[in-house]
């Protein structure tokens, strides 16, 4: 099948080096501490973030630093067959752990000992790169319940299709069989904190790939940094500064 | 800007499901033209002095692509709502579409109308697909009109009459492609413009047009819908219709679902079905199966049939006669009780261009100068075609290529159209004088070439630039490269045909001297090398002459001359393992024993010295000359010593010697008319060569497979299915032979037992086991399990084709597989997308014809094509040389027919019927067929013929119909 058209757009109209749109919304629940809603295309998440807070079982307790839990989980409606995923299937459990250890670079948790940190992402529309969206509300939500963090973590994936590499991959294309390379960054201090693909790809054309992935992470960050910005004038206006 | 797309789709399952996809609209698409102002005109093709700008309809595209491949055709924007309509309806005009675009010599531009901000449209409520898409394309019409301004014409070439008329209402310029074709005043386009079927225009129009032809012939195609149900259910049955070659109106349809051949007797049967269409067939009733007639050569209707034509290579090219002859004797009936049928709907069309001439018929006089003519083509199982042609007086004595269109049911032959002239058929007075000017031969090799779908248009200068620059040498750098072994002291020769220019292979032996004794056997190691030339070094992936080689797939070898798959400088002298030349290779070195068991096997690149390229009959003389014993000889005799035992060994494993008819030309060097013909004589020497290549590719093949074990090339050879062997066996049970095919072990021994009191006996049983096996194919290892890599004839559990990178494809990819598995190349990139490419392949392809090397998907077709064009040209040939001189022959019978024999002539490797009744003679009842002991015999038993009796025939070439030369065989 055909991912790139000879004249250069792909299955949805955009070029190989474009990602999707993004959009993201702060303080989409409530009652959690800080919350928020990220799209990517169709792909939709929100996060809902509790804490820092009392521990809740007490032999899980650290005694220098915070305890971060993750939970992800899929809502049965979020793909288009309705099918009825159980909780705690192997795949959310995997991604739950990526999420927990990707967002703990970033958490001051020292600064927090003795307490919880509980972050809940779900996927609400799924079409491709759930991963990337979902640390991405993570990081948003995280900054919107004002919990300490070195720098803001942004994740994007790219792949490699028809001898092309592709930024930010939809469903279609994710499901191709291609290499998927999801990279987070912290994205002040250009480090990684997150590296997974799951196919085999030459030494060179991995690193163009990443390089790209890289390039998105970088442009998510800067979109992300606005919508905060813009939210904390709008709490500022909100006390009347 | 943002756009959802919403569809439902039904699911594997039978599910319904919703399906979202985003659809995003764009404000940098240009117009391509290179005038406009507004737009990057980077991409524009369409050039600058232009008037008119074509916008095409998609039943344009998809009934008028040979019309848009001519170059009259210019400036013309395809919209991607009709690529889409094109790719999705039919996908080999989408790839003509398609190739037509990237011609950067052709002004075709692609529109992506459907990601443009301006021209995308919705769907509206109540809407079809279809008036939406014929709305798109108004939108974008509309669009350029406006873009481009006035000084611009812009045109939308539609045949669709509601879209025209709504094109026209919402002023656009709109015309038909007749009116359109008219406008350019070039008659000769005319002639390729499709006129529209009958089915669609109104049933008073066709009254008006052919008042004579208003009864319908054809029963009517059955609806998709019904068929599908209709085989689900178990009424219909689908399968692949071959036509007889021996008799048009006698066809065939394998099929699964009763696990036996309809048989569809006649055209009406035959319901307008081409040969290799796959149909659905509803059977008969019982009682309307016809008697007998299924084993006669039927000859019922004023078309004759092809004679006399090579012998088949493989099962593969006969038709599968499985009679169901039942062994208990006295069970008459069953004889004729095959199922018979009639197709009842096409569910794929396999029309392709066929070549031919027209009927000869008077110059009709006024009409506008437009003619209805009757094509007829050289495939005789094609039915006539009928053409309109504006210059009929031009092609009455032009061999032509003509497309089919549609077959409707009025007419008894289908319509198609004009698409191009091929050369003159030559003067009646001197083809019939056997004329031996090589205009007409040039012609009917052209036929033959087309025929086969093969490429003989000289390489493009882009190829050529690909290169290297001549004249040619190793370089410095070659020989200090790490990864290339300096062999230029060792004592290389080659040995090929005489004349050979393109010599792939060179050996080389040489005796170690650390043999050593041991229980008084004295084991002498030696080294034996194989030297294959080091092609990839010159052909690098991703250039044009990679891809050229790709697309050509093969060289092609015809009698008289070669079409080669890389460039002549290439082929005859860059890559050539001439003698005396320092030239780039890639070697295989054994250590062997003298027991010819290997030790080690080494593999690398090198530079060698051929000190000699030496013909088969050279080779042998040496080895038979016992007074030499000069290095070189030894060599030989050493290398042919080992060959023995390794072939013996191959043997002993249960490699087949199967035999063909492969005959050989003497051509004259002025006329190229062929001066004598015989079989061809294979020597030790030719073993010798053929042995150290097997041993060389089956090496090769594990040495890949180890390294790259789910997308390595391999070839294997299907272990034959039991019915294709019953033919065989049958006429073997007719002789008193008992062969045994349980394995091919079992049938390798029991054909080396099979020797008759005639010394040609074994031979000719060797060629129809031959002709029942299935042909080997090219395959990637990650498609199927092990035991399904077996090389069946050679006894190989692996094999692969490693040793002829000039002339085949394959080879070049298993260079390349190689080096990478040596870490000296990186593997190409096109390997590496190989989930993606086998998915895509197991889809659309049928695992058996396929390699799912993505592009390299039609290595196995261009191989038979190739193959199928050399033996085209060696009837051709046959006939040529049987047309000065009449002869007498001996010639065996192998196929008993009620009517007649089908014999096969040893000395010429030409099969043909044999009549015993003269045709629409009275005689009919006369002979009597024995099925099981494949006897025919005259009533009274005076006279009795039995398969593999020799008789003796005379040839002769007729020419029953004007430019239809043919082979006749007569019983003397």
């Amino acid at each position: 099948m055909e991912y790139v058209s000879p004249e250069g757009l792909r299955l949805d109209g955009r070029r190989p080096m474009e990602m999707r749109q993004i959009r993201a919304e702060i303080g989409a629940v409530g009652k959690a501490d800080g919350s928020a809603v990220f799209e990517m295309g169709n792909t939709k998440v929100i996060a809902a973030v509790y804490g820092p807070r009392e521990v809740q079982n007490r032999s899980q307790q650290i005694n220098d630093k915070a305890l971060v839990r993750c939970e992800y989980s899929m809502a049965n409606f979020s793909t288009g067959d309705r099918m009825r995923k159980q909780k705690g299937d192997r795949r959310s459990t995997e991604i739950s752990l990526v999420i927990r250890q990707t967002m703990e670079a970033c958490i001051l948790t020292h600064l927090m000992p003795r307490s919880q940190i509980d972050i809940f992402v779900q996927v609400l529309q799924a079409d491709g790169g759930t991963r990337s969206a979902c640390i991405n509300a993570a990081t948003l939500a995280l900054a919107d319940a004002g919990i300490p963090m070195c720098d803001l973590i942004t994740s994007c994936s790219a792949g490699y299709l028809n001898s092309t590499p592709l930024l930010d991959l939809n469903y279609v294309e994710d499901s191709a069989g291609g290499a998927d390379v999801t990279v987070g960054i912290l994205a002040k201090s250009d480090k990684v904190t997150l590296l997974q693909m799951d196919a085999k790809l030459p030494m060179d054309i991995f690193e163009n790939i990443m390089q790209l992935a890289v390039e998105g992470c970088k442009a998510i960050a800067n979109y992300i940094r606005e919508v905060l910005l813009e939210n904390t004038k709008k709490l500022e206006h909100r006390r009347g500064v | 800007m943002l756009q959802n797309k919403a569809f439902v789709r039904k699911t594997r399952g039978g599910r319904i499901q919703k399906i979202v996809r985003e659809h995003y609209l764009r404000d940098d698409i240009y117009c391509g033209s290179c005038l406009c102002q507004v737009c990057d005109t980077k991409g524009a093709c369409l050039s600058s002095p232009v008037s008119t700008i074509l916008i095409v309809d998609t039943n344009v595209v998809l009934n008028q692509i040979d019309l848009l491949e001519n170059t009259a055709i210019e400036d013309v924007v395809v919209l991607e709502v009709v690529r889409d309509e094109v790719k999705n309806k039919n996908l080999s005009v989408y790839n003509r579409l398609r190739a037509l675009c990237s011609d950067s010599l052709r002004r075709f531009f692609v529109f992506l109308n459907e990601h443009h901000r301006d021209t995308y449209v919705t769907t509206m409520v109540g809407e079809s697909p279809n008036d939406r898409n014929d709305r798109a394309i108004r939108v974008a019409a509309k669009w350029y009109q406006t873009h481009l301004g006035g000084n611009t014409r812009v045109l939308l070439v539609t045949n669709d009459k509601e879209n025209k008329r709504k094109a026209t209402e919402e002023g656009i310029t709109a015309e038909t492609v007749e009116a359109y074709v008219k406008s350019l005043a070039q008659p000769d386009l005319l002639d390729l413009v499709v006129h529209p079927t009958s089915e669609d225009v109104t049933m008073k129009n066709v009254e008006d047009m052919r008042p004579s032809k208003r009864k319908v012939i054809y029963i009517e195609h059955k609806p998709m819908s019904e068929i599908t149900t209709g085989l689900l259910r178990g009424i219909y049955h689908q399968g692949k219709l071959r036509v007889n070659r021996y008799n048009p109106f006698e066809a065939y349809v394998g099929s699964e679902s009763i696990g036996d051949e309809i048989t569809i007797h006649g055209r009406t049967n035959m319901n307008r079905a081409f040969d290799g269409d796959v149909v659905a067939v509803e059977l008969l009733p019982k009682d309307q199966w016809p008697q007998e007639t299924s084993v006669s050569i039927a000859d019922d209707e004023d078309e004759e049939d092809e004679n006399v034509h090579l012998v088949p290579g493989s099962a593969d090219d006969a038709p599968r006669n499985t009679n169901n002859v039942q062994e208990s004797a006295g069970d008459v009936v069953s004889v004729s009780c095959r199922p018979s049928g009639r197709v009842v709907g096409v569910i794929k069309r396999n029309w392709r261009s066929y070549c031919g001439s027209l009927e000869p018929m008077s110059m009709p006089g006024g009409n506008g100068g437009v003619a209805n003519a009757l094509f007829v083509s050289k495939d005789r199982r094609i039915p006539k075609i009928r053409i309109q042609t504006r210059q009929l007086g031009n092609l009455l004595d032009k061999r032509i290529v003509v497309a089919v269109d549609s077959w409707d049911r009025l007419s008894r032959y289908p319509s198609g159209h004009y698409v191009r002239t091929i050369g003159e058929i030559g003067d009646r007075d001197t083809e019939s004088e056997a004329s031996s000017s090589t205009q007409p031969l040039f012609a009917y090799n052209f036929v033959v070439l087309i025929e086969n779908d093969i490429d003989c248009r000289p390489f493009s200068t882009q190829v050529l630039a690909c290169l290297p620059p001549l004249p040619w040498s190793v370089s410095s750098e070659d020989l200090a490269n790490p990864s290339r072994q300096d062999l230029r002291h060792v004592r290389v020769f080659s040995v090929d045909p005489p004349g050979c220019k393109d010599i792939d292979d060179a050996l080389h032996c040489t005796a170690l001297p650390n043999g050593n004794f041991d229980v008084g056997v004295r084991i002498l190691l030696t080294i034996s090398f194989v030297d294959i030339a080091d092609v990839t070094n010159f052909v690098h992936p991703g250039t044009h002459l990679d891809d050229e080689a790709a697309k050509r797939g093969t060289s092609v070898y015809l009698v008289e001359r070669r079409i080669d798959m890389l460039p002549k400088p290439l082929t005859e002298d860059v890559c050539s393992l001439r003698s005396d030349v320092e030239r780039l290779a890639f070697s295989v070195i054994w250590e062997m024993t003298s027991e010819a068991d290997i030790i080690s096997t080494r593999y690398t690149k090198s530079v060698i010295k051929s000190c000699a390229a030496m013909s088969y009959i050279e080779a042998q003389a040496r080895m038979d000359d016992s007074r030499l014993m000069d290095p070189l000889t030894t060599d030989l005799r050493n290398m042919n010593a080992l060959a023995k035992i390794m072939r013996q060994r191959r043997i002993d494993r249960g490699a087949l010697t199967l035999a063909s008819a492969e005959v050989k030309f003497q051509i004259d060097t002025e006329t190229h008319d062929p001066l004598d013909i015989g079989m061809y004589q294979i020597r030790e020497a030719n073993q010798m060569i053929e042995e150290f290549m097997l041993a060389a590719n089956i090496s090769v093949a594990e040495k890949i497979l180890k390294h790259f074990h789910t997308c390595s090339l391999l070839r294997r050879h299907p272990v034959p299915a039991k019915e294709m062997l019953e033919s065989l066996l049958r006429t073997a049970v007719a002789v008193g032979l008992n062969l045994d095919v349980s394995s091919s072990k079992a049938l390798a021994d029991s054909l080396d037992s099979a020797v008759g009191d005639d010394p040609y006996f074994n031979k000719l049983i060797r060629i129809l086991a031959t002709r029942c096996m299935t042909q080997a194919v090219y395959f990637c290892s990650g498609d199927l399990s092990p035991p399904e890599f077996l090389h069946y004839g050679l006894a190989a559990p692996l094999y692969t084709h490693f040793t002829s990178p000039i002339r085949r494809y394959a080879d070049v990819i298993v260079h390349r597989l190689l080096a990478a598995a040596l870490g000296i190349y990186k593997l190409p990139p096109i390997f590496q997308d190989r989930a993606q490419l086998t998915n895509i392949a197991d889809i659309t392809l049928s695992p058996v014809q396929v390699v799912i090397l993505g592009k390299f998907s039609d290595l196995n077709y261009r191989h038979r094509n190739a193959q199928m064009a050399g033996r085209a040209s060696v009837e051709l040939h046959t006939l040529i040389y049987f047309r000065k001189r009449p002869t007498d022959a001996e010639a065996r019978i192998v196929k008993i027919r009620a009517n007649g024999f089908i014999v096969f002539v040893p000395k010429y490797g030409i099969e043909g019927l044999l009549y015993l009744t003269p045709k629409g003679g009275s005689g009919a009842g006369e002979w009597v067929v024995d099925e099981e002991h494949q006897k025919v015999k005259k009533m009274d038993g005076s006279i009795s013929y039995s398969v593999l009796q020799i008789v003796k025939i005379h040839m002769e070439v007729v020419e029953p119909q004007p430019n239809r030369p043919k082979l006749e065989l007569t019983l003397i």
